[in-house]
């Protein structure tokens, strides 16, 4: 049985969102509160697991009096005041931010993000065809997992969690400054040289597929990867004790990848490196 | 935390110049040579060990990059051991600070000044004469490599380069001389030419010396002068000195008020900060006093980057005592005990005037466990910057001395609530700071008497450019753009002058009369922000002074948010279309820019990319510069 720990009773905060007059628990994000009232609005840094680093700036929304926009992923709710979602100027950034990020990085395995540009119409073509990319080559250092840093949108999520967050590794941080910054190993040596443990707590919150299995990283390769033909079947992890939920995800009869479930309470879609990668048995056919 | 390090081990050099630093190892876990039978049986350190140290890492890359040069993988990994910090996070960091190398290179590096105010002065013509004596930027020549760099804080003195050589410390003896190595230098050659660079980039010793503070400051020895009263007329090294002038008589007027009574002082004099927020200082101070928890921490910010900025430097060099003395009063209103000078990487000579007079002040008790026998602790410690723009704002500053890549943080929590250390913190420039002598020594009416109702006081002014005496002003409050100019001598054919720096907005010289109060200039569309009053005749090229401005806000962009790590980028690509272009030719480039630039000022977490195309705006808009 899974024990869910009560949470003491929270006050209300009351704000306008969008000129209605909104409710929330304290402590509650902006976002939160769109989320509870039905309003999409678009997110890439932030995570489910994770302290939101506000980093890629597609979320923000209008705060009355402020001079600048506000990222609704990790701006609390404060009573009184104003939030608006919609506005020209909120939905002016998160185009230009998107075209940003679409002109200079490989978008195309980021969930949503397609839908994205096309509502916000954003053209990243616009910056020419000599526009600065981050142009670089996936790196496939082991047998496990590929990081193709030119999807990398640098939300530091897979940093967090191999550090202070979760993993508490810290195989990976972030290096060089700028456009140059790029997520690296010290000296940039290979993974098996690092101290990673192969967890893949990284892939489980990489929000661009710059990670990802190998597996997966072959059959798209090979343009055989057909999500939608895919099954998904949670389980109890059987390697040891804790029991942690894996997901396995499965194509054609063979596990292409696994995945845990994020609201989990004890794991919270963490696992180590049998549950994540330890799934060749299952299909060892002889 | 899983610790792992390669097997490249630190050369003598590197173990030597941390040992100095951090001590001797205490056992084989933190990189000792052996691992003794103990060892093996107590694990030491840990993740709270880590934390403690952590702000160590910073000075430690610093001790072996002023020791070898660079930062090499064998004294990365001992820096980790020494201080349990994970070998990707200090790669991490050492890669964020442009005066570190993580490649090898030549003991002596060269830095060219090439931004604003040099380029306005001939830097590019020395650096072409520089590349055909000695090869391109980067190529090592003459045990040296040069490499050009963005302001240097020599303003006055452009085209200047700043040279740093690696080495053992000094020998001290008089006969000593030190084996192997050549000791650590630094030389200033400004105004530069190439063949004094060469000169000195072969032999760094035989620079010429530096002249003193004082020629930064054109009207020195003028009695109206209150901040720069001291700078040139008083020996900046002597403790008497300062003494005998007027030093430490605000210091005991703030004993005589209490801490509360100091910021009452500093909130009916008006005094707001100069570092380009004009925020009201004693504000400031109270909600740092006032915060419970503890303990409080006082940081200076003298990490002055702002293309066109020297003032701070000017300060420090020629009257040092009197920023020790302010941030005791500051540090004595907040109730801090312990102060941080983040002083920028490229001031050699204020970094070890500041050491000496720390030293003197410890000695004398105006430092110390019982500072002039009042019963109240304070001491200061100088972090040095490495050579990054980002670190003038303040929650980077923190990251930086906490040994974090210097990214600004998220606001709110403000620094007066979780600041450095995640501890109330109050974070004041050096000019500002500096105007606490004079509202406890005259009092805050007779302050509040100079400049105008919402300006108090007076205001330093870094002149630079096309003027016939470049330098450290110092005017009242109120003063016109126009009468600092003629004081300063203007040249014949005004073009333009940019106001505030690469973050600021230039004016036309028909705007002249724009009086130089936080107010006015805020009415007149643009900003006094640090001070920066860089002159342009119609020699130059505006769209090339535009590109170098873009070009500095890519290079010193953090990387941490979209808008302005990719904003900056698409900027410059812009301007770099349209450098010999006008009209219509120009608009769809100018449009892209305007939108982007929106995005920038309106999403991005920090002052920079908020600020990445204010001038370049005010170029277009009131300088028609591609019309
Ligand atoms: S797999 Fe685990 S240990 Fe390795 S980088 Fe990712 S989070 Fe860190
Ligand atoms: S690799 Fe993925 S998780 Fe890591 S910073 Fe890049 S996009 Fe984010
Ligand atoms: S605005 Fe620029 S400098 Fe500031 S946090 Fe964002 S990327 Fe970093
Ligand atoms: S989702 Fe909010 S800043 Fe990235
Ligand atoms: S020293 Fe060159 S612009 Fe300041």
């Amino acid at each position: 049985m899974t024990a869910v720990p009560l949470q003491p009773p929270r006050r209300l905060v009351s704000f306008t969102l969008d000129g209605e007059e909104t409710r929330v628990p304290e402590g509650s994000t902006i976002l939160d509160a769109c989320r509870s009232a039905g309003t999409d609005i678009p997110t890439l840094c932030q995570g489910d697991t994770l302290t939101p680093k506000n980093a890629c700036r597609v979320c923000v929304v209008e705060v009355e009096g402020a001079r600048t926009l506000a990222p609704a992923c990790s701006r609390r709710a404060e009573p009184g005041m104003t939030v608006r979602t919609g506005t020209e100027r909120a939905r002016h950034s998160r185009k230009v931010v998107l075209e940003l990020l679409a002109s200079s990085t490989d978008l195309s395995t980021t969930p949503r993000a397609a839908e994205w540009i096309k509502e916000y119409e954003a053209k990243p073509d616009r910056f020419g065809e000599d526009a600065a990319r981050v142009d670089e080559q996936p790196k496939i250092d082991n047998d496990l997992y590929v990081r193709d840093y030119d999807k990398c949108i640098l939300c530091y999520k897979c940093v967090d969690a191999c550090g202070e967050q979760w993993q508490n590794t810290f195989a990976i941080a972030v290096s060089g400054r700028g456009f140059d910054a790029r997520i690296s190993t010290e000296h940039d040596a290979a993974l098996p040289d690092s101290a990673c443990v192969f967890c893949g707590n990284c892939i489980e919150v990489c929000p661009t597929g710059a990670l990802s299995f190998s597996t997966e990283f072959g059959m798209r390769a090979a343009g055989t990867w057909d999500e939608p033909a895919q099954t998904q079947t949670t389980t109890v992890c059987a390697y040891c004790g804790v029991g942690c939920n894996v997901t396995l995800h499965v194509q054609d009869n063979e596990i292409v990848k696994v995945t845990s479930p994020h609201d989990n309470p004890v794991t919270h879609g963490n696992l180590c490196i049998k549950g994540r990668f330890g799934f060749q048995h299952v299909q060892n056919r002889d | 935390m899983d610790l792992r390090y390669t097997d490249a081990v630190p050369s003598d050099a590197e173990r030597e110049a941390v040992d100095a630093l951090l001590g001797s190892p205490p056992s084989g876990w933190e990189g000792g040579t052996e691992r003794t039978d103990e060892d093996l049986r107590w694990a030491r350190g840990g993740a709270a060990a880590a934390k403690d140290r952590r702000d160590q890492l910073l000075p430690a890359l610093h001790t072996v990059n002023d020791r070898v040069g660079w930062i090499s993988e064998g004294a990365l990994n001992y820096i980790c051991r020494r201080l349990t910090v994970a070998p990707a996070e200090a790669y991490g960091v050492a890669t964020f600070y442009a005066m570190f190398s993580v490649r090898p290179r030549p003991a002596k590096v060269l830095h060219v000044c090439t931004d604003l105010a040099c380029a306005a002065r001939g830097s590019a013509a020395v650096s072409a004469d520089l590349t055909d004596r000695l090869g391109p930027p980067g190529t090592p020549a003459e045990g040296a490599v040069w490499q050009e760099s963005p302001c240097l804080g020599l303003c006055e003195r452009a085209p200047a380069a700043l040279l740093l050589q690696a080495g053992p410390e000094a020998p001290s003896g008089p006969d000593g001389t030190a084996a192997g190595d050549a000791p650590r230098h630094c030389a200033v050659v400004a105004p530069a030419t190439a063949p004094a660079l060469v000169a000195a980039a072969r032999s760094p010793r035989d620079a010429p010396a530096e002249p003193s503070a004082a020629v930064a400051v054109p009207q020195a020895g003028d009695p109206a002068l209150v901040l720069l009263r001291r700078v040139g007329t008083v020996d900046p090294e002597s403790l008497d000195d300062y003494r005998a002038t007027g030093g430490y008589s605000a210091l005991r007027r703030a004993f005589a008020l209490g801490p509360a009574g100091v910021i009452r002082e500093v909130l009916d004099a008006g005094l707001v900060g100069r570092g380009g927020a004009a925020f009201p200082t004693g504000r400031k101070w109270q909600a740092t006093a006032q915060q419970a928890d503890g303990p409080h921490y006082l940081v200076c910010n003298a990490d002055e980057s702002e293309p066109g900025t020297f003032k701070d430097r000017v300060l420090m060099e020629g009257d040092p005592y009197a920023l020790i003395e302010a941030m005791t009063i500051a540090g004595y209103a907040i109730g801090a005990q312990q102060g941080y000078i983040y002083l920028r990487g490229e001031y050699p000579r204020a970094y070890e005037r500041l050491s000496r007079a720390l030293t003197g002040a410890r000695t004398r008790g105006l430092l110390g466990p019982d500072v002039l026998g009042q019963g109240y602790a304070f001491d200061i410690e100088i972090r040095r910057g490495a050579g990054a723009y980002i670190c003038g704002e303040e929650t980077a500053i923190f990251n930086s001395i906490e040994g974090q890549r210097g990214e600004p943080r998220s606001k709110p929590p403000f620094p007066v609530e979780k600041g450095l250390f995640g501890k109330p913190t109050a974070v004041n420039n050096v000019e500002t700071l500096v105007n606490v002598l004079p509202i406890l020594e005259h009092g805050a009416a007779a302050y509040a008497a100079t400049g105008t109702e919402t300006s108090t006081g007076t205001k330093l002014f870094c002149v630079s450019g096309q003027v016939a005496r470049p330098g450290v002003y110092e005017l009242p409050f109120g003063a016109n753009l126009r009468e600092l100019l003629d004081l300063a001598g203007p040249p014949e054919r005004l073009r333009a002058v940019l106001l505030g720096g690469a973050a600021g907005g230039f004016v036309r010289p028909d705007e002249l009369d724009v009086p130089l109060t936080f107010e006015g200039t805020r009415a007149a569309g643009t900003t006094l922000g640090s001070g920066v009053v860089l002159v342009l005749d119609d020699s130059v090229e505006l769209p090339r002074v535009l590109l170098r401005i873009a070009e500095f806000f890519r290079d010193e962009s953090c990387g941490q948010c979209v808008p302005c790590r990719v904003g900056t980028v698409r900027q410059e690509e812009a301007l770099h279309r349209i450098v010999d272009r006008t009209g219509a030719a120009a608009d769809e480039d100018i449009a892209l820019m305007r939108e982007v630039g929106q995005a920038m000022r309106d999403a991005s977490i920090c002052g920079l990319g908020q600020t990445a195309w204010n001038a370049v705006e005010s170029a277009i808009d009131r300088l028609g510069v591609y019309k």
